[in-house]
């Protein structure tokens, strides 16, 4: 079943007098249960898909599919119900909420989706367990280290079990052991929940661990092929 | 709990915790607040004190809670307008609560002549014991005596007068009035008492008799010139007012002081608009404060709502939050200003001396005591105002940060 589905979408921004062309003409289907990379350098407009296709940034032009969902046409609550029940999000910076504790953080999702407390407090707790940060619950973020805040994000993106995770150069700022650790995760997610990865990186070690690398550059994809 | 229990819960949560990362500004914030709302309460109680002080007295002085007279009297405050004392079913429903809280008097116009100097007056004829009793006429006697009785044949006059007639207590002075047939009245008293009253308006041309004596000298045997009711509280005299229109005989007219007194009744409507001009400018001063403070926690935090909008938090429950921080540190603030004004206006309530601007109190009828009063109506309107002002101020910072791209949000260092 196709996840997402994306049909010519064009983007562009400008800076000072010019004009950069952040997609350009992108057609991309995946599939439920894929894990893809999107790899290119710099500027070439990984992060603006993943961004467009979260709904946190609006193309120019062309259409985004996410599930029934068409993605363009949302308002502004619409695209946030969308994010809250179909997507989960991992920031390259760990992006947590320094006032909630790492239970907390992770409840949060689920206490804006409404989820009663019983749940949610075991739901946190299995998933902190899974990500390896048992014993640290009641931490708040300034007191994890980078690695731990990451897993923590990746736990909050992934509790309420989304049909969807985007992640935006998760390892980033992971030392190796770190980064080695959450792909792991990310590929036993994927094989045992059965979520859809779609991974905006650099990092050749994060593409080993994609079933589809697809490529990009100056907001078009080059190349697109099982890995 | 439901759903949108939840969703609360964590807006609250958020907005507590965010409200003290910045304990320094919350701080000072607060104490903004807290002083400010204890600068309405406080000043609005002196204020209710000293209008409060203004009313009483005037109403005590002057018409009474309601007055029944002649329907031409306070158009022609003659002999010729009397009525007859009150009797029947008027008089049952007068003394209807047990205890006096009636007075018969006489009150026509007249001129009063010393050796040396004569001035007009206004001659009132009391029954001196119910007059102590519910009225408190006359307010001060500072020499001799007030009337013994209603036979009494001796004069009560203000201070002032006797410095004006150049005259003192024990001297004989002549009162001049006119009786029902338009024929002059005169006879002469002996001063027997000088008061001193709050008001020096009153105390230059009020002059007390005895009730019976007067109406000997101007030939209304058994006629008097008004009925005063007096009530507990002169803002709650309509039951009172219905309850005696039902027995009142035709020929009589009828009326609530406010009715009498245009100048006191406004003043008492004015009152509560003071309050409120005050409160709201008290409170613009602090919405600045507000305001700022809400700018400086949301530009500290886009990152923040940036992510919390990509987790999937409307617009509307962003708005909220922001909301809910206001109104949290309005509350705080709320409940140490009243406090603070509690404890400070209880206190007071017994008395503050303002002997010192005693003259300016006189001038504007109010006494050289003030009761600070602090009433639940004003506590309220001071919170409300206070409350729905703050949220109405917020909700411009709250839109704001409600209407932030995520992208750039997230993107800001």
């Amino acid at each position: 079943m196709t996840a997402i589905r994306c049909h010519k979408l064009c983007k562009t921004f400008r800076q000072g007098d010019e004009t950069i062309t952040g997609l350009d003409h992108v057609d991309l289907d995946i599939d439920s249960g894929e894990f893809v990379c999107l790899s290119g350098p710099s500027g070439s407009g990984k992060t603006t898909l993943l961004n467009a296709i979260g709904g946190l940034d609006t193309p120019d032009s062309g259409e985004i599919r996410i599930g029934e969902l068409q993605v363009e046409r949302l308002d502004r609550g619409a695209l946030a119900d969308m994010r809250l029940h179909h997507i989960g999000f991992v920031f390259q910076s760990y992006n947590l909420i320094p006032v909630l504790s790492a239970r907390e953080n992770v409840e949060f999702v689920m206490q804006v989706q409404g989820v009663p407390a019983t749940e949610r407090r075991q739901k946190a707790a299995g998933i902190l367990h899974e990500v390896g940060l048992e014993g640290m619950e009641d931490r708040r973020p300034a007191q994890l280290s980078g690695g731990q805040q990451q897993r923590v994000a990746v736990a909050r993106a992934i509790v309420s079990k989304p049909d969807l995770v985007l992640a935006d150069e998760p390892t980033a700022n992971l030392d190796s052991v770190a980064s080695t650790q959450l792909m792991d995760l990310f590929a036993e997610l994927n094989s045992n929940h059965g979520i859809t990865f779609v991974i905006a990186t650099h990092d050749k070690r994060v593409m080993r661990y994609a079933r589809r690398l697809i490529k990009m550059r100056d907001g078009k994809i080059i190349s697109d092929k099982a890995n | 709990m439901r759903p949108g229990t939840w969703q609360f819960s964590i807006l609250l949560k958020l907005s507590w915790r965010n409200l003290w990362r910045n304990r320094r500004r919350t701080g000072i914030m607060l104490g903004a607040i807290s002083v400010g709302v204890w600068a309405m309460i406080f000043m609005t109680a002196l204020m209710r004190g000293m209008v409060d002080d203004m009313l009483a007295q005037g109403i005590r002085n002057l018409p009474g809670d309601i007055q029944i007279q002649h329907p031409a009297y306070l158009d022609d405050p003659s002999v010729v307008n009397s009525i007859a004392e009150p009797g029947g079913a008027l008089l049952e429903a007068l003394q209807n609560d047990g205890a006096q809280s009636w007075a018969p008097r006489i009150r026509v116009p007249a001129v009063i002549a010393s050796e040396r100097e004569s001035r007009g007056i206004e001659l009132i004829g009391v029954e001196p014991g119910v007059e102590q009793q519910i009225s408190g006429i006359p307010a001060e006697v500072t020499e001799g005596r007030f009337l013994e009785s209603s036979r009494d044949n001796g004069l009560v006059i203000g201070a002032r007068l006797a410095r004006h007639l150049e005259t003192r207590l024990g001297k004989r002075v002549v009162i001049m009035s006119q009786d029902p047939d338009n024929n002059i009245s005169e006879r002469g008293y002996r001063i027997v008492g000088i008061y001193h009253a709050e008001i020096a308006a009153l105390e230059e041309s009020r002059v007390y008799a005895g009730l019976e004596d007067l109406q000997q000298l101007l030939g209304i045997d058994g006629r008097i010139s008004q009925i005063i009711v007096f009530g507990e509280d002169y803002r709650d005299v309509q039951s009172r007012y219905l309850g005696l229109a039902a027995v009142l005989p035709d020929g009589l007219d009828m009326r609530p002081w406010y009715r009498i007194d245009t100048y006191l009744a406004a003043m008492f409507k004015m009152m509560d608009g003071f309050v409120l001009v005050w409160v709201i400018i008290i409170f613009l001063a602090l919405s600045f404060g507000l305001v700022n403070t809400l700018v400086m926690a949301i530009f500290e935090r886009v990152r923040e709502i940036g992510l919390t909008q990509a987790l999937g938090m409307r617009p509307s429950q962003i708005v909220v939050q922001i909301l809910l921080e206001s109104l949290l540190l309005l509350l705080i603030g709320l409940a140490i200003g009243n406090s603070l004004a509690v404890a400070t206006v209880k206190p007071l309530e017994s008395g503050l001396d303002v002997s010192v601007v005693a003259e300016g109190m006189a001038m504007m009828g109010a006494g050289s005591v003030l009761y600070p009063t602090l009433t639940l109506h004003d506590l309220l309107l001071a919170n409300v105002v206070v409350v729905v002002l703050g949220i109405l101020t917020s909700i411009l910072p709250a839109w704001r940060a409600a209407r932030l791209d995520p992208i750039r949000a997230l993107n800001m260092h």
